[in-house]
């Protein structure tokens, strides 16, 4: 059965079954790659995107829970935070393999736009959902602050 | 990781290999279609890895996999330096599989990226081609303008005649230096003309912020089917048989197909391929399945440490003086089985087509993956043709001498026989069960002092599977009996002690095993750094002074624990429930100390506050990469020394996934400095060298808190 949803801005309509879980639309119904599967079972994070504008793991999420929604991924983050972000992350260099930094991305930009002057505990309760196995976490940690400092 | 060739016969190869870079290589261009666009017809292409084309981009051809160790930036940095290119101008893309041309020049004629041997071997190699790259298109510009050699700078990609005041993009002179011969000969930058070695600039693995960048997981391609194969639950087992009606009865799964290692259920997306591999029913032969158990095969490890194994180092006569020790102390060390639980769990693209097999996969020893490939498909090596993506990490699992996922991939791909690509992709638990982990390992250490606290005697037994045994690198690395990966780092202890032995027992089951980040060290670092952390404390003795001591005629030890010892205020006080514990270990030819703060919670837990790192890796290249490999090294490091562990039960493995396969998360990383030694000497790798001195650090710092000494990983306080 089809099912309808926003995704980066643009409607789309999906056939698959509900059960599928959004990260699968997303990657290989609708080939938007930038949002990674990692564990398939919220224990990662490498597949966090934003529903209706909160970080959620789209590898456990149903597609039938982004029905009428709205879904941002990486290649469509262009809110303030999302910029912010994104350009500590640069600034920082904050990336090796690269593969889990679209979840901690996409995390980062959900913490900042719930909380704009996040502390170290703060920081550890959004960002330790999402596994980085280059460990890039003390850049990750610092990236996040400048971000916050940035928007101030 | 890879560590095949020691130094000194690296080193041949590397000057053999110099000496005829220069000699107008010519690459076949090719072009992986999903990375590059189109290449303008009058490129200039001086020798296999450098391209400059009319657009002024300078592209550099990327021999090693790019799997988070930054060896884009750093093989860039070579070329660029030498060119006196503009950082800007440079674009990155991984090479074509091409031994003739893109070998390590550390392995042979072989291609291949570990063992931190990537900037070694590209050292000079890569500062030639961009040194004759420079030169042809200066004498370019000499030719077009009339003008003497010598009158034409070069800077930030610009040519310029001096006196004319012409000017000329290096993409302008393109075509001009394509007709000028290769120079047979060229002069290298001395370290202070260097402009961009030892600098920070910005990295060239680019699209990892924005979601662009290409892993394996990520190829589409036409009419292409996703495969997930159910393996075997234990370690030896096979497929009985199996009924595909469960899973044909998922609508979407397109084939079931038996393969050597199980069997494989196709669709055109992960979920229906899933969904149809769970629910396919396989009955397994497991007559010949492994049947041992973490507990067990430790128990029997430790037995045989009671007997001594085969010798890989003696010094002097260990028995004589232990006996004439005024004190004696031992100590025994567990070392669980790991995963390497890289960020992409393996998966590989393949399809076989008329010309032969093309292969996308974040690749790390293409040489042997193109054998391994034209074997099961009945090519040629050549005909394999490999895209290499970026890796979503590797840690030494994807330089696998069996090529296994590869295989596994190239084997669905020939079942089913369509010439349709085949997505072939693990899950998180596959990935984890499928074993080629870091061998478990049992070690015991004795060591006699004099009653002077000086250590006279010392005797190191290690006992664990080899890692080479039955791979292509056996002849080469396992010499008299002995896996030069069991023993690395305890056979090259510094310490000045007159009287020492290592000896080895290789112990044999069907649990497959391979090299883990840092290798060898990742066991005989803890080891040898927690004893004689032990040692000092029994000679009465501060660590750090008892270290220095005992490294007398090993200066670059010295200088890397002087400076993290300084850096990290060792001797200053420390509050109650703290401590500071300090290691130092040389591996991959990098040297590495550090200094932990832990402090210890009540209910028997610890968390490490900070830790202070100093490295000497030689040339510091990229000084910003170096600190980003330190620091992850540490936070991978961490993660066996306080979580990770994979046990086995009856030949299956126990863990699947991330909740029962720990790892360190962002709450539990320490605050990290990292303070770089200044050197003139080659540049030596950073990937691993940074990994195996936390746990002992950790643990030393531990003992400092509580006084309590941890022989077994990962690191469990008494509560
Ligand atoms: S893939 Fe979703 S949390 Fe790991
Ligand atoms: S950057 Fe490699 S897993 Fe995070």
């Amino acid at each position: 059965m089809s099912i309808n949803f926003k995704l980066n801005g643009v409607d789309q309509s999906v056939d698959a079954t509900e059960d599928t879980p959004l990260l699968w639309v997303i990657r290989d119904h609708l080939k938007l790659t930038g949002t990674k599967f990692g564990c398939g079972m919220a224990l990662c994070g490498a597949c966090t995107v934003h529903l209706d504008g909160q970080a959620i793991r789209s590898c456990v999420t149903p597609v039938a829970a982004a029905k009428d929604k709205t879904v941002t991924t990486i290649e469509g983050l262009n809110s303030k935070q999302g910029q912010a972000v994104k350009q500590a992350w640069e600034d920082l260099a904050v990336v090796q393999c690269g593969y889990c930094q679209s979840g901690q991305i996409m995390s980062a930009a959900a913490l900042l736009s719930n909380n704009a002057s996040p502390s170290d505990d703060d920081i550890n309760t959004a960002m330790s959902g999402n596994i980085c196995r280059c460990s890039t976490y003390v850049r990750i940690r610092k990236a996040v602050k400048q971000a916050a400092e940035s928007l101030a | 990781m890879v560590k095949a060739m020691k130094f000194d016969q690296s080193r041949r190869y590397f000057l053999k290999s110099t000496a005829v870079v220069g000699a107008g290589l010519t690459v076949g261009v090719y072009y992986p279609d999903v990375l590059a666009g189109q290449v303008e017809a009058n490129a200039f292409e001086p020798n296999a890895f450098v391209r400059v084309s009319p657009d002024n981009i300078v592209t550099v051809m990327i021999k090693h996999l790019e799997m988070g160790q930054g060896t884009y930036t750093g093989l860039a940095t070579l070329v660029a330096d030498e060119m006196d290119a503009s950082w800007d101008q440079i674009v990155c893309e991984g090479a074509p599989a091409d031994a003739s041309k893109y070998n390590n020049l550390f392995f042979g004629p072989f291609q291949g990226t570990g063992g931190s041997t990537g900037l070694a071997n590209s050292f000079e190699q890569l500062r030639n081609a961009g040194a004759a790259a420079k030169s042809m298109l200066v004498s370019a510009a000499a030719e077009t303008w009339q003008v003497p050699v010598e009158e034409i700078s070069v800077e930030s990609g610009m040519l310029k005649h001096n006196g004319s005041g012409k000017t000329a993009t290096f993409g302008e002179m393109a075509d001009a230096a394509s007709k000028q011969p290769v120079p047979q000969n060229v002069t290298l930058k001395s370290p202070e003309e260097f402009i961009y070695i030892g600098k920070t600039i910005p990295r060239k693995d680019i699209g990892k912020t924005d979601g662009t960048a290409v892993y394996t997981q990520d190829i589409n391609l036409p009419n292409m089917l996703t495969a997930l194969v159910a393996h075997a639950p234990r370690f030896g087992a096979t497929v009985k048989s199996f009924s595909e009606q469960s899973a044909k009865a998922i609508p979407g799964v397109e084939h079931v197909l038996q393969i050597p290692t199980g069997v494989a259920v196709l669709a055109k997306d992960y979920w229906t391929a899933k969904k149809g591999r769970d629910a396919l029913q396989v009955e397994w032969d497991e007559d010949s399945a492994e049947t041992a158990g973490s507990a067990q095969l430790m128990q029997q490890y430790r037995e045989l440490a009671n007997q001594p194994g085969t010798p890989a180092r003696n010094d002097g006569d260990t028995q004589a003086s232990m006996a004439q020790a005024a004190q004696v102390l031992e100590a025994s060390y567990e070392f669980p089985y790991l995963a390497h639980a890289t960020m992409e769990p393996m998966n590989c693209v393949v399809q076989i087509n008329e010309d032969g097999v093309e292969v996308w996969n974040g690749a790390q020893l293409q040489t042997g993956d193109q054998y391994a490939v034209s074997a099961v498909v009945g090519v040629n090596p050549e005909q394999v043709k490999i895209n290499t993506l970026f890796a979503g990490s590797s840690f030494g699992r994807r330089a696998n001498s069996h090529s296994d996922y590869v295989v596994e991939a190239a084997q669905v791909a020939k079942a089913l026989g369509t010439g349709q690509p085949v997505k072939m992709v693990w899950s998180r638990e596959d990935d984890m069960k499928a074993g080629y982990f870091r061998p478990m390992y049992f070690h015991k250490i004795k060591a006699g002092l004099d009653d002077k606290g000086k250590v006279i005697a010392w005797q190191h037994r290690v006992v664990g599977q080899s890692i080479l045994k039955g791979t292509a690198f056996e002849e080469m690395m396992v010499q008299n009996g002995i896996d030069a990966t069991s023993v690395e780092g305890a056979t090259n202890l510094p310490y000045a002690i007159p009287n020492l032995s290592v000896d080895l027992h290789t112990t044999v089951n069907q649990v497959p095993v391979l090299w883990w980040r840092a290798v060898g060290s990742t066991h005989t670092g803890f080891s040898t750094e927690t004893f004689i952390d032990e040692l000092a404390v029994a000679a009465n003795k501060d660590p750090v002074e008892f270290r220095m001591e005992l490294l007398e005629g090993h200066p670059r030890h010295q200088g890397v624990l002087k400076l993290a010892a300084e850096k990290a205020g060792w001797g200053s006080s420390i509050p109650e429930g703290k401590g500071r514990g300090v290691a130092v270990h040389e591996s991959f030819g990098s040297f590495v100390a550090q200094v932990a703060e832990v402090t210890v919670t009540e209910a028997g837990k610890y968390t490490v506050d900070k830790v202070v790192c100093a490295v000497d890796c030689g040339v510091p290249v990229n000084p910003d990469i170096i600190k980003a490999q330190m620091e992850g090294g540490i936070g991978f490091g961490l993660s066996p020394t306080m979580v990770s562990e994979i046990t086995l039960e009856n030949g299956a493995v126990s863990q699947s996934n991330f909740h029962d396969y720990q790892v360190i998360r962002l709450n539990q990383m320490p605050e990290i400095e990292v303070h770089i030694v200044p050197s003139t000497e080659i540049p030596t790798g950073v990937g691993e060298p940074g990994v195996p001195v936390i746990a002992p650090a950790v643990a030393n710092a531990i003992f400092n808190a509580t006084g309590e000494r941890l022989y077994k990983l990962p690191l469990q306080l008494s509560a």
